[in-house]
């Protein structure tokens, strides 16, 4: 009994992978190096493996592209991590309902809250901000324009920081969403931090919640970069809503 | 081809729609230019490269003339010509460095500018029919792969990069290689000049870098004993002048939508239906295939509820692209599978509307469109989903094959993403090569039941349309759930009203092959 208990309990101070035996350390991995495939070039992806921190490797696939080659590649890693040292930002919020939500706003407030959001930089990908933003949502779960206590303004596409700022201060919003899709060279946190910096030099980041949303998009990340939280994938209207109210209660706004 | 039964009435009754809905913009369309058919009027005329400060110069002389622009700049640029004894060229250099104004210049003798302005759009054609020669000649030479096409873009932002994962592509089997452009490109009102190396998500669409893949493509089609078709994007707001750049270099498709623009990248509706039509004029005298956008609107509104108004906007896409001289075989129209995998019988509803658009549209090369709404970081499940759209495009025989990548939802694709979706895509289409032409589907069964409900449906949205008219359509909302008015957007100000002496060299060339100029040399 206490050998089977065993066999099931990770240990958390030093865990790894779980291939189909506990602590076995199996990784999947697949890359393509740029040489043609020969027998150098299979010694070279089990080198890099193994360089990786991978024992026994096996290349169980190598086939050519062209004059690169595409490998799978399997072995065990002698890597371990201690969890209990870990620690992550994550959003803390209680998640509240659009009736709710709306019901709050009306007691509290009185007025509408005014969310503006836009794609910035030349992201042109407004899929992520039109499902948090548009009426339709996505996914079965309705965007913030659907709520009545939100006032919505979404800019879409390609919009400069400049402009979003020029907005901020032209129509004084609650909240602030700024997307980012694209992230080819690190484009997302270069626009992200001239956003927030922005914000700040104009003197309009506390009147703000500041948001930042996309797939590659972290709450971590959107803290070092200067907002109050950030959605990735997964991410629904209610979500930020529910951030956006429970930041505006810190704050004394309600 | 795949056997499924449906009401030939609806089918005519839809075009029909389409056609008057079309026609009415269409009176709208040929009192108008824009700043970018100018522009590529003078491209026509020889009129290419930059000046000192890297503004390519026919947005110098467009932009000099912006104020006596509705007679068309080619009178102007001609007899200035003329008068001063320049070339096209160096009327555009000297106007640049201030040292010639022609905002006073009279014309002397219209007849004699005419006449020059038409000789030097005539080289422009011709060089575009020799290409136009060259792929067909390529083609008979070479041979091309049978339809669907498999279709896959490179995106590196550095042309040589896109020169190797281009060739890697065709070595695996690929027949269409589109360079996805830089984001910021479609709102640029010009394009930008030479050889590029940096690019945001994509690859600047410039002349010489067309030429740089044209000559690759064309070495890998040489090597691979097939034709290998480039595309790129005639479309944002210099849709006339890529149409014209495209042309000369020899592309083979173009992404050429009339609607996408306003919709997507919120351009002035004047402005691109205008910019759409000339484009797709060179379009068709090129032997360019368009590609439509209408896979685009799934990306917001759910694709089985608003199905219906992708097949409603391939009817609206066919109908200006006769206006505009395509023929059947140049209009990729577009459509995509993006039904939420979760839900039941979602294959047979991708199945019907991937027949049904296939049976509304018999002679076009159909442009079908991977999942990416329903992509997520789960690549294993996504090389799933694209290997459910690879049997849905073989079974229905799509033109255009526009291969989905496991990691759309992640980054832009490895060259082993596809590698991979290049094999999937063979294995299915070979393993089901003739098994769509054995199928019959049950008139009762749901496959015929929702391609006749879309078809339904899209008559319904057509009549709508034809009664309120398609800019008040566009206005509230009818297509992906945008809205857009019909003077607001980018680029409006780039919109001209012809004079009543508008004359642009382009028409009467255009109009020896296509009868959608005749009407325009007859206005003017």
């Amino acid at each position: 009994m206490t050998e089977t208990l065993k066999t099931f309990s990770p240990d958390l101070k030093a865990l790894k992978p779980y291939g189909s035996a506990l602590d076995d350390g199996k990784i999947q991995l697949s890359f393509t190096l740029p040489i043609p495939n020969n027998a150098i070039a299979i010694a070279a992806a089990k080198l890099l493996a193994e360089k990786m921190g991978m024992i026994s490797v096996q290349v169980a696939h190598a086939v050519d592209l062209g004059g690169f080659t595409f490998f799978v590649v399997y072995g065990s890693t002698v890597h371990k991590v201690d969890i209990t040292s870990i620690s992550v930002p994550e959003i803390t919020m209680k998640k509240i309902s659009r009736d709710e939500f709306d019901a709050e706003i009306k007691k509290r407030l009185g007025r509408r809250l005014v969310v503006i959001g836009a794609c910035i930089g030349d992201d042109a990908h407004t899929v992520g901000i039109d499902a948090i933003m548009n009426k339709k949502g996505y996914a079965g779960h309705y965007g913030l324009e659907s709520y009545h206590m939100i006032d919505v303004m979404n800019l879409g596409a390609q919009v400069s920081a400049e402009t979003l700022i020029e907005k901020v201060r032209e129509y004084r919003p609650d909240a602030v969403l700024a997307s980012q899709v694209v992230t080819e060279r690190d484009f997302h946190r270069e626009n992200l931090s001239e956003l927030s910096e922005l914000l700040e030099a104009a003197g309009l980041r506390d009147s703000v919640v500041a948001i930042c949303g996309g797939p590659r998009i972290t709450h971590e990340l959107a803290l070092e970069l200067g907002f109050d939280a950030g959605f990735g994938p997964g991410s629904y209207a209610e979500d930020v809503a529910s951030f956006i109210f429970q930041k505006m209660m810190e704050r004394g706004r309600l | 081809m795949i056997k499924l039964d449906l009401d030939r009435n609806k089918i005519d009754k839809a075009r029909s729609c389409a056609k008057s809905i079309a026609s009415k913009v269409q009176e709208m369309i040929i009192r108008h230019s824009t700043h970018s058919v100018e522009r590529a009027v003078l491209r026509l005329m020889g009129l290419d490269g930059v000046d000192d400060k890297g503004v390519p110069l026919p947005n110098i002389l467009v932009g000099h003339l912006s104020d006596r622009l509705d007679n068309g700049i080619a009178l102007l640029a001609a007899s200035a010509m003329i008068q001063k004894g320049l070339t096209i060229e160096e009327l555009a250099q000297k106007v640049s460095e201030g040292s010639l104004d022609l905002r006073n210049e009279k014309i002397n003798d219209p007849e004699v500018a005419s006449k020059l302005a038409v000789d030097l759009a005539r080289k422009g054609f011709e060089l575009i029919e020799q290409q136009r020669n060259n792929r067909e000649n390529a083609i008979v030479k070479l041979g091309q792969s049978p339809q669907p096409w498999l279709y896959v873009i490179v995106a590196t932002g550095n042309i040589y990069a896109d020169v190797i994962q281009a060739d890697m592509v065709v070595r695996q089997g690929a027949d269409v290689v589109a360079v996805i452009r830089s984001t910021g490109q479609s709102l640029l009102d010009f394009v930008p000049h030479g050889p590029t190396t940096e690019g945001f998500g994509g690859t600047f669409a410039t002349r010489a870098n067309f030429a740089i893949m044209r000559e690759a493509l064309d070495k890998a089609g040489e090597r691979e004993g097939r034709y290998i078709r480039q595309v790129n994007y005639a479309s944002g707001l210099c849709m006339p002048e890529i149409a014209v750049l495209g042309a000369m270099e020899r592309l083979d498709m173009m992404l050429n939508d009339c609607l996408y623009g306003i919709l997507f990248r919120d351009i002035n509706p004047i402005r691109t239906f205008v910019d759409q039509h000339f484009s797709r004029m060179i379009n068709a005298f090129a032997g360019i295939i368009i590609n439509t956008g209408e896979d685009n609107y799934l990306t917001t509104a759910d694709a089985v509820e608003k199905g219906h108004t992708v097949l409603a906007s391939d009817f609206i896409n066919e109908a200006f692209a006769g206006l505009s001289g395509l023929s059947p075989w140049q209009m990729g129209l577009g459509h995509a599978f993006e039904i939420n995998p979760d839900i039941s019988d979602s294959l047979s509803l991708e199945i019907a509307m991937a027949a049904l658009v296939r049976k509304c549209f018999p002679d076009a090369p159909i442009k079908y469109m991977p999942p990416t709404k329903h992509m997520t970081g789960d690549i294993f499940f996504g090389y799933v989903l694209n290997t459910m759209f690879n049997l849905v495009g073989t079974l229905t025989d799509q033109g255009i094959q526009l291969l989905g990548m496991l990691t759309e939802a992640s980054h832009t694709p490895f060259v082993s993403d596809r590698y991979l979706s290049l094999k999937n895509a063979r294995y299915v289409f070979n393993a089901a090569r003739s098994l769509g032409s054995q199928i019959q589907f049950d008139s009762e069964g749901l496959v015929s039941r929702r391609a006749t409900e879309v078809l339904n449906e899209a008559v319904e949205e057509l009549s709508q349309i034809e009664k309120e008219g398609l800019l008040a359509a566009i206005a509230r909302g009818a297509f992906a759930d945008i809205k857009r008015s019909t003077a607001g957007g980018k680029g409006a100000n780039g919109v001209i009203l012809k004079g009543p002496n508008y004359f642009n060299p382009a028409y009467p060339i255009l109009a020896e092959r296509i009868d959608a100029a005749i009407t325009e040399v007859n206005k003017s």
